[in-house]
């Protein structure tokens, strides 16, 4: 074998005295690190190989196998790093482009870090939830300025006839992430997860594959630029419609599936040929602007009776406060947003880690710029793109945002270690892949109770922090910025989030 | 002294408030004695009345009541106000020399009209709204001065000090209104502007208000919607321009307004009958921006009567009562008692639910 000039990322260390020659982590690791030689009767391993998923480490049964990060074998240099000269190498071997998966991993500022939320003291008292009630009940979809009712008989009826909204009890749902480029037991845990919790998961340009069909109700489906697995029945079936304008990890490009994950399940249900690349286009070629966006809103709307929310997904980037008023002023129900540190099961390296903006400043200039249109009621805001707490969605929900979606969070919860290689199919956890010896690692009634635990457990935050805030009702949260304060932020990074810096009172 | 307008009131207060329902007028001096007693709960940094029908000689006109640092702003005021109102009659507001209250600002009175012409180039606006558009220009841009009030045959008196003697600074024994509002501060930070006393009045609205709204931020962000421009930074002047949305704007009755700002939780909307559970449930979703959330007890004065509303956990204290046509609403019973020592019936106000006071021969803008 040519030894080529790209070094291995991490280090594969097997203790000897504790190895039992079992051959676990031979039949568990896809990458082929672990291998058995029958005639020594022996388990060896070779690094190169290694994407650091930690499945070897987690299931040896005597904790004999550490992983650890290969050390810098380069003279050290700040802006040559390791990670540089290894793209350079694989790139002058190849000739390709560099792909990756999962979200932005470079050290930008994170905003949720840069902000802190507000308690009540002596002045205000704050409420417990373990006593009193709190509600997180929220509503997205287009809401009017005003009521219209009729006096009828001593009492008041409603005339107005609210456009359809989504009832979530959680203002978090799950993100786009499509069957194809997630496992079939995956995206059955996220839709019965959602519709266990009361909240919605959104199929991606995945199409909707005949098992998520039970929790239809409680998805949402995506019209991408290539629409895969689009047709009346598919809109139909669903609670809303999301037309996918971009995604925060590759902002002005289309999807990625590489040929390897595209089995037949996956054809049939995408509507492709099978052991094909299904590359989306970058635009969607029926919208070259802002009125063509407006025909594919009603298109879809007639088609669904105007009796789903549609949504348009775009990514955060610099205009994006103009695109979100245009977006809303083309009829979309929601604008979904997805920032720079979106994930992705594919996408080239250097997009996915320099286009965009933060999903925080994204929001906070959306936010304000379509209270200052008087339009925000007309649309509900959902925001993506690294959420990785219950503290990060509450901050989110201050600076104005109606729901978030996560996605690698609730990969995270199914046992996803983000090691960053979903696409070469070859997810040893069982979740960004489609081989059927490693899809059946992931048990979906276990995933699924993995997800509704790990919502439940941010509720339960989410509500503690409302209270300590003196607030029992989430939409008293929203846009709410008085309970954010900014620490280590510049004056003018303070101003696009519209708040005050810590220390300053109310 | 204006320049603290940027920091958010906040702390406890005490409130009073005393209506007859029959529009009987009555002296300030009841209503002086009834916030006195509850001196505990303020802490001398403001005091304030509201008296409604209290001007009948110039019932139909706009009563401007103005504070100004200096000559300058009484002067620009007034410049200002001509060129929207007709002023048919102005006067210094009348005070005592008390020794209790000290640097007093100028205190004037107008009693307007608005010009036919400006009615017609602002064809699409109400009266009202050219109104609101005056009073907010003066308190944002005219340097040292700031509007009170702007009611008709109503009027709002305030100052730093305790409320009764601010109450006797302003000679209110000497006026007769059918209902009086009062309030004392205890404001946390040590602000000592008049302006920012309260009541809080805008057009007929007047409200003093015992609380913390912890849903401020959004609140005052939702108003900005509409065209509101929060100047003071204050919960009263955002519970104020609320009402004034949701009654005069969108004209939902008080009944629906109150289920807006303190709405009831879903899961006592979920046991309604379906015609209530389907109203309640649109006025949420709609008005979600609109639901003040926190502690609060506040009282609202408009022509038509007063109206009490506590929060919907009921966090903060608030006790009613009902002697013939009167009706009294305060923060403790003692101030009660004080002025109407056997009442009829006497109760504590429920969490969301509002205590009505109905002027009967009003022309009811609340029309509840």
């Amino acid at each position: 074998m040519r030894k080529w000039l790209v070094q291995p990322d991490f280090v594969v260390e097997r203790d000897p005295e504790r190895c039992i020659q079992c051959q676990v982590c031979v039949r568990q690791c896809a990458n082929d690190v672990h291998s058995y030689d029958p005639e020594d009767e022996l388990v060896s391993s070779d690094s190169a190989t290694c994407v650091g998923c930690h499945r070897c480490a987690t299931l040896c049964p005597t904790g004999a196998i550490s992983i650890r990060e290969a050390e810098l074998e380069f003279h050290p240099n700040a802006n040559w790093t390791a990670w540089t000269i290894r793209n350079i190498y694989k790139q002058a071997e190849s000739g390709g482009v560099l792909l990756t998966g999962m979200g932005n991993d470079r050290p930008y500022v994170n905003y949720w870090d840069r902000m802190v939320l507000n308690a009540s003291q002596v002045t205000n008292p704050s409420i417990d939830p373990l006593r009193e009630p709190m509600e997180l009940v929220t509503y997205l979809g287009r809401k009017p300025d005003q009521i219209e009712f009729d006096r009828s008989n001593g009492g008041y009826s409603v005339k107005t006839e609210l456009a359809t909204q989504l009832e979530l009890q959680i203002p978090v749902m799950f993100s786009a992430m499509s069957y194809g480029s997630i496992s079939l037991n995956a995206s059955v845990a996220l839709a019965r997860a959602a519709a266990e919790a009361g909240t919605f998961a959104n199929s991606g340009e995945g199409g909707l594959h005949r098992d998520i069909y039970p929790y239809s109700k409680n998805m949402i489906v995506q019209v991408a630029s290539g629409r895969f697995g689009v047709d009346v029945e598919y809109l139909n079936r669903a609670a809303a419609v999301e037309i996918k304008i971009g995604q925060g990890a590759k902002p002005g490009i289309g999807g990625h599936l590489p040929a390897q994950k595209v089995d037949r399940a996956v054809s049939e249900t995408r509507m492709i040929p099978e052991g094909t690349d299904a590359l989306s286009p970058a635009p969607h070629h029926d919208i070259y602007s802002i009125e063509d966006l407006r025909q594919l809103i009603f298109a879809i709307k007639e088609v669904t009776h105007y009796e789903k929310p549609v949504s348009v997904k775009i990514s955060a980037v610099h205009n994006v406060a103009a695109i979100a008023s245009g977006c809303v002023r083309a009829g979309a129900d929601i604008v979904a947003m997805d920032g720079l540190l979106g994930g992705t099961g594919a996408a080239p390296t250097m997009i996915r880690n320099n286009v965009g903006i933060p999903i925080a400043v994204a929001l906070a200039a959306v936010d304000s710029r379509l209270r200052e249109e008087g339009i925000r009621n007309r649309a509900s805001l959902v925001v993506a793109g690294g959420f990785r707490s219950s503290a990060d969605i509450v901050k989110a929900i201050a600076l104005g945002a109606d729901a978030v979606y996560i996605g690698t969070g609730a990969l995270v919860a199914m046992g996803c270690h983000l090691c960053q290689k979903c696409y070469t199919g070859k997810c040893n956890w069982g979740i960004a892949t489609q081989d059927p010896y490693l899809t059946k690692r992931l048990n979906p009634d276990v995933a699924t109770r993995r997800l509704g635990n790990l919502l439940r457990g941010w509720a339960l935050e989410i509500k503690e922090m409302l209270g300590g805030m003196g607030i029992n009702a989430i939409e008293s949260l929203r846009g709410n910025r008085e309970h954010l304060r900014g620490v280590g932020l510049s004056e003018s990074e303070l101003e696009v989030l519209g708040i005050k810096p810590a220390g300053v009172g109310a | 002294m204006f320049q603290l307008r940027d920091e958010k009131d906040m702390g406890g207060c005490a409130i009073s408030g005393i209506m007859s329902e029959e529009g009987t007028r009555f002296s300030g001096a009841d209503i002086i004695r009834s916030i006195a007693v509850m001196h505990e709960r303020s802490n001398g940094l403001g005091g304030g009345f509201a008296a409604y029908g209290v001007y009948p000689e110039h019932a139909d006109r706009y009563a401007l009541h103005i504070m100004c640092d200096h000559d300058r702003g009484v002067e620009a005021t007034r410049e200002y106000l001509e060129a929207t109102f007709r002023i048919v009659h102005d006067e210094p507001i009348p005070t005592r020399q008390i020794e209790e209250i000290r640097s007093r600002p100028i205190l004037h009175r107008y009693f307007a009209e608005v010009r036919p012409e400006i009615k017609e180039r602002f064809y699409d606006e109400t009266e009202e709204d050219m109104v609101v558009r005056v009073v907010m220009h003066v308190n944002a841009d005219i340097e040292g001065a700031f509007v009170m009030s702007s009611g008709k045959n109503m009027g709002v008196f305030k100052g730093v000090g305790y409320p009764e003697n601010i109450g006797t600074f302003f000679r209110l024994d000497e006026y007769e209104a059918h209902t009086w509002l009062a309030h004392g501060r205890f404001p946390t930070n040590t602000t000592g502007w008049w302006g920012g006393a309260h009541p809080f009045g805008l057009l007929d609205w007047a409200v003093v208000h015992n609380g913390e709204i912890s849903s401020y931020g959004i609140n005052r962000r939702y108003l900005a919607n509409f065209g509101y421009h929060c100047v003071l930074r204050t919960d009263t002047e955002v519970i104020a321009y609320l009402f004034d949305l949701l009654m005069r704007k969108h004209g939902l009755p008080l009944e629906l307004a109150c289920k807006v700002l303190a709405a009831r939780f879903w899961s006592q909307i979920e046991r309604g009958d379906p015609e209530s559970r389907e109203l309640e449930r649109t006025l949420r979703i709609i008005y979600g921006g609109a639901l003040l959330n926190g502690p609060f007890s506040v009282l609202v004065g408009h022509s038509g009567g007063m109206i009490g509303l506590n929060d919907r956990t009921k966090l903060r204290p608030m006790c009613a009562a009902r002697s013939g046509d009167m009706l009294y609403i305060a923060s403790e019973e003692a101030a009660i008692r004080e002025v109407c020592p056997s009442p009829d019936r006497v109760w504590m106000a429920e969490g969301g639910v509002p205590i009505v006071g109905k002027l009967r021969h009003a022309e009811a803008t609340a029309d509840a």
